[in-house]
């Protein structure tokens, strides 16, 4: 294994450039207390837990005495979005600079007031003592030394061996609260005087409301309003189970129309590839002597749309407290990326509206979350300075909420006469995979389309390479081919609207990958664990493939019935490794009974936190690979229900082994979407393994086998 | 209006409802007691799972006048900080959640299996939370924290 040595920050971490002034990081109060106030939010990965054990550790307090501040636009630091992966790797950066320097300020101030040199100080939980017993506190120090000023790099953070948190798993701070059922999701935080709002759309996609009779709605009790603009309406009541009746029977009263034209659900990667489409060349290499191509091997992949499908339906709570100002509860990744498309759409100038975040469950990427809150802040309009609760339907969630995009990836290789790769091409077809608020000069809220006076729906885009890419993500081999040309196809049309899902493309560009590098390994007779560990040169993805390999005894016995598949990617190119071994068992019904899995994040700060992502995000894929594709005719979503869009159960979840290489001195990487595209080709790979059959065309079901089946013989 | 009697997390309770209002309704909105989730509404996710006598039934599907004198637990009635049911104890130790939503449903479920069978296997905990869902893919640490709660109620 390499290690590196911890070299000084060449210039301060993203997030605190950005956010410089120490104080909107990190106070002191006197009673003993340090607040910290990230711009990252909790959405279940226990980002809170592992940002408090930097800032404990880097100031020597107890962990007990650290208050995480929730995100909001009124104080906290602008972070952007909280996604990618990328929280640990910012936020934890930028809090533990911070945090280094604020202990260096209170060290100085210290040895003005002790007359002892910064040398002969020592911090522990807080309290600062010197030779003879002197001593004082940040805390009684927490007046008089200002924070009020801009991180300068005049300190640098403690080496690894001098951390106590840092890579222990230390208990979530949220979990009890959600063991013991104390409110903690904005689901459940009623606000004085709260109303219950609901917005009343039809499962027809891009819908125009052509009658409404609202007869049947003003005649339930509990109605306070209902609001309507254009294409948008909604009611609000008194009560929540009064909101539901009035939404019914308005429901009844509504007549709707669309000029919508979903595609054909069974012939995705024609409709993808037939679109009018921006072409992008992603990365090409070219090799400093040709071998001879004899033949080329050309293979194409698809993964369906994919649902984000939180157990939770989106929710937000709006209060207007002025004619012109507006406060915001959300679960949204963004809180001030929320604000800005807010102000686009009310036109109101940013500083007008806070937005505040609230825990919500897991979104898994960009879900309604943002457009709750738009819907909230548009029906509280009505309600008279009133708090007012939205919360979407479960239906609303699987149908109106954006969707992970539809892939179609073509790879070719040129094989030499030896069967080695000479060049290698990757082609993508697929909408753009973000079209996330606050990033355009229109809004990206679903009701901004609906309004009398509509903005145009986002059509998504990709983030660029250089920030991991969408579409693209993961799309740049990493392995050692002489020559590649890499080309992605954004869509301009969007008849099914897409946004970010964890890992954007990445989990088709692996799958993709993968598959086919098990394919050629398979025209050589080549081990594909061997095959791969030839292509690549870099230390730490030879590491974690070995080392799941190992653990998981490769390769096993051939036994009927059952196969053994790899995968493996480095998320983004740029964050962690992760090697995954499947076990897979059955002929029509494919159940994967072992995932084994190696990881390597850099440092990580909670090792089970880390292991908890990684077990998530590979049970998560599972489902997806083996059961998930969002229906739809040519005018509707029609996986609405948790019956029309099945997801893994207990009785269907694999064992799953992680094994967490340590690596304390290099920086921590985040851990949350590693595991799907290395586990959606282990999986695949399995399965061809066990049956001989190659499932190209996602999700791996009875029908795609027998698909498969039919397509080789 | 109709009022229904039935005993909530040990306590009499009478509420003057529509009987035929859905129970997570009258638990969340009319009582405030926010531990079951909404996540369906349609009897498909158990978020909402509540015990009615030893059972666990999902509220958005239980009109308020079946529970009619009958005992009720909600996520709250299990335990608490102070005194914890050992199924929370449980799952503290083992993390086993990550946004935890569907969480408050998995215990009930649980629970109803412990008290029906004290000493579970790991396809018998597998077989009770078949029917809750949960998106962040805790399954495996929710049936280890379930097998360690059986075994600390067995040692007992």
């Amino acid at each position: 294994m390499t290690e590196r040595a911890p070299s000084p920050a060449p210039k301060l971490p993203v997030s605190l450039a950005a956010n410089p002034v120490l104080s909107s990081w990190v106070q002191f109060s006197r009673d003993g207390q340090v607040t910290v106030s990230p711009g990252k939010v909790e959405i279940g990965q226990g980002i809170v837990t592992a940002l408090a054990q930097i800032a404990a550790d880097e100031l020597d307090v107890d962990i007990g005495r650290v208050q995480m501040v929730r995100a909001s636009t009124s104080a906290s630091p602008n972070e952007g979005v909280t996604s990618g992966s990328l929280s640990v790797q910012q936020s934890g950066r930028a809090i533990r600079q911070a945090c280094a320097e604020v202990r260096q300020i209170f060290l100085h101030a210290a040895s003005d007031r002790l007359g002892v040199g910064i040398d002969a100080l020592a911090v522990e939980d807080g309290t600062i003592s010197g030779p003879g017993n002197v001593r004082t506190s940040y805390w009684e120090l927490a007046e008089q030394v200002s924070l009020d000023r801009d991180a300068t790099l005049g300190a640098v953070p403690k080496a690894s061996t001098r951390r106590i948190l840092a890579g222990n798993s230390v208990q979530r701070l949220d979990i009890p609260d959600k063991v013991f059922a104390q409110p903690r999701f904005i689901h459940d935080t009623p606000l004085p005087g709260m109303l219950h709002g609901r917005v009343l759309r039809s499962e027809l996609s891009a819908a125009k409301l052509t009658a409404l009779s609202e007869d049947g709605a003003r005649a339930v009790a509990g109605l306070v309003a209902i609001v309507r603009d254009g294409n948008f309406v909604g009611v609000i009541s008194e009560t929540e189970n009064g909101a539901l009746d009035a939404l019914k029977a308005l429901r009844k009263g509504a007549t709707w129309s669309s000029d919508a034209r979903l595609p054909d659900e069974d012939q995705l990667a024609a409709f993808l590839k037939a679109q009018p489409s921006e072409p992008t060349v992603i990365d090409t290499r070219t090799a400093s002597t040709t071998r001879a191509a004899v033949r080329t091997i050309r293979r194409q992949y698809t993964r369906p749309y994919i649902a984000h499908a939180s157990i939770a339906p989106s929710c937000a709570i709006a209060q207007w407290t002025a004619e012109d100002r507006v406060h915001v509860w959300t679960h949204s990744q963004g809180v001030y990326l929320l604000r800005a498309d807010l102000a686009l759409v009310l036109k109101l100038p940013v500083e007008n509206i806070t937005v505040e975040h609230m825990e919500g469950a897991g979104c898994y990427g960009h879900n309604a979350a943002d457009d709750v809150a738009l819907d909230a802040v548009l029906l509280a309009k009505a309600a008279q300075r009133r708090p007012v609760r939205v919360q979407w339907s479960r239906e609303d969630e699987m149908s109106h909420a954006p969707f992970g995009a539809a892939m179609a990836i073509e790879i070719e290789a040129d094989l030499d006469a030896q069967n080695e790769i000479v060049n290698w091409r990757h082609s993508i077809w697929s909408n753009g995979h973000a079209a996330r608020p606050g990033r355009a000069a229109s809004p990206a809220l679903l009701a901004g389309t609906e309004l009398a006076n509509p903005f145009p729906r986002t059509i998504s885009t990709n983030p660029p390479q250089a920030n991991g890419g969408g579409a693209d993500r993961n799309s740049i081999p990493l392995y050692d081919f002489p020559s590649w040309r890499i080309e992605s196809h954004r869509l301009l049309t969007m008849p099914i609207r897409t946004s970010a899902l964890r890992t954007l493309g990445a989990q088709g560009n692996v799958f993709a990958i993968e598959c086919f590098l098990d394919e050629l390994a398979a025209e050589r007779g080549e081990d594909p664990v061997d095959f791969r560990l030839r292509h690549l040169s870099d230390e730490r993805a030879k590491d974690v493939i070995r080392v799941a390999a190992k653990r998981a005894k490769w390769k096993p016995d051939k036994q009927a019935g059952k196969g053994y598949g790899l995968g493996f990617a480095r998320y983004k190119n740029a964050g962690a490794y992760c090697a995954v071994i499947a076990e897979v068992e059955g002929a029509e019904d494919i159940s994967v009974r072992r995932l084994t899995i190696a990881v390597d994040v850099g440092e990580a700060i909670n090792p089970d936190g880390v292991i908890n992502q990684i077990e998530g995000g590979a049970i998560q894929a599972t489902s997806w690979v083996l059961k998930e594709r969002v229906r739809f005719d040519r005018q509707r979503i029609t996986s609405t229900t948790w019956g029309a869009y099945p997801i893994l159960r207990f009785s269907e979840v694999p064992d799953v082994q992680v094994e967490l290489i340590q690596r304390p001195d290099s920086d921590p990487l985040g851990a949350g979407e590693a595991a799907h595209g290395p586990v959606t080709a282990a999986i695949a790979n399995a399965v061809f393994d066990a049956l001989g059959v190659r499932v190209r065309n996602l999700p791996i079901t009875r029908d795609s086998l027998i698909a498969a089946m039919e397509s080789t013989s | 209006m109709s009022s229904v009697r039935f005993r909530l997390n040990g306590v009499e309770t009478e509420v003057g409802a529509d009987p035929d209002r859905s129970l997570l309704d009258v638990l969340r909105g009319t009582l405030g007691m926010t531990g079951p989730h909404f996540g369906c509404g349609a009897n498909e996710c158990g978020a909402c799972n509540v015990l009615v006598g030893d059972h666990a039934v999902a509220a958005c599907d239980t009109p308020l006048w079946s529970v009619a004198d009958k005992d009720v637990t909600t996520p709250e009635g299990l335990g608490n900080a102070q005194a914890p049911h050992p199924l929370q104890r449980a799952f503290i130790a083992e993390q086993a959640l990550q946004c935890g939503y569907c969480v408050s449903g998995i215990l009930i479920s649980a629970a109803a299996l412990l008290k029906r069978n004290p000493t579970p296997t790991s396809d018998d905990v597998k077989a009770a939370l078949d029917r809750n869902l949960c998106r962040c893919g805790s399954h495996n640490r929710m049936v280890r924290a379930v097998l360690r709660a059986a075994a600390e109620m067995a040692a007992r």
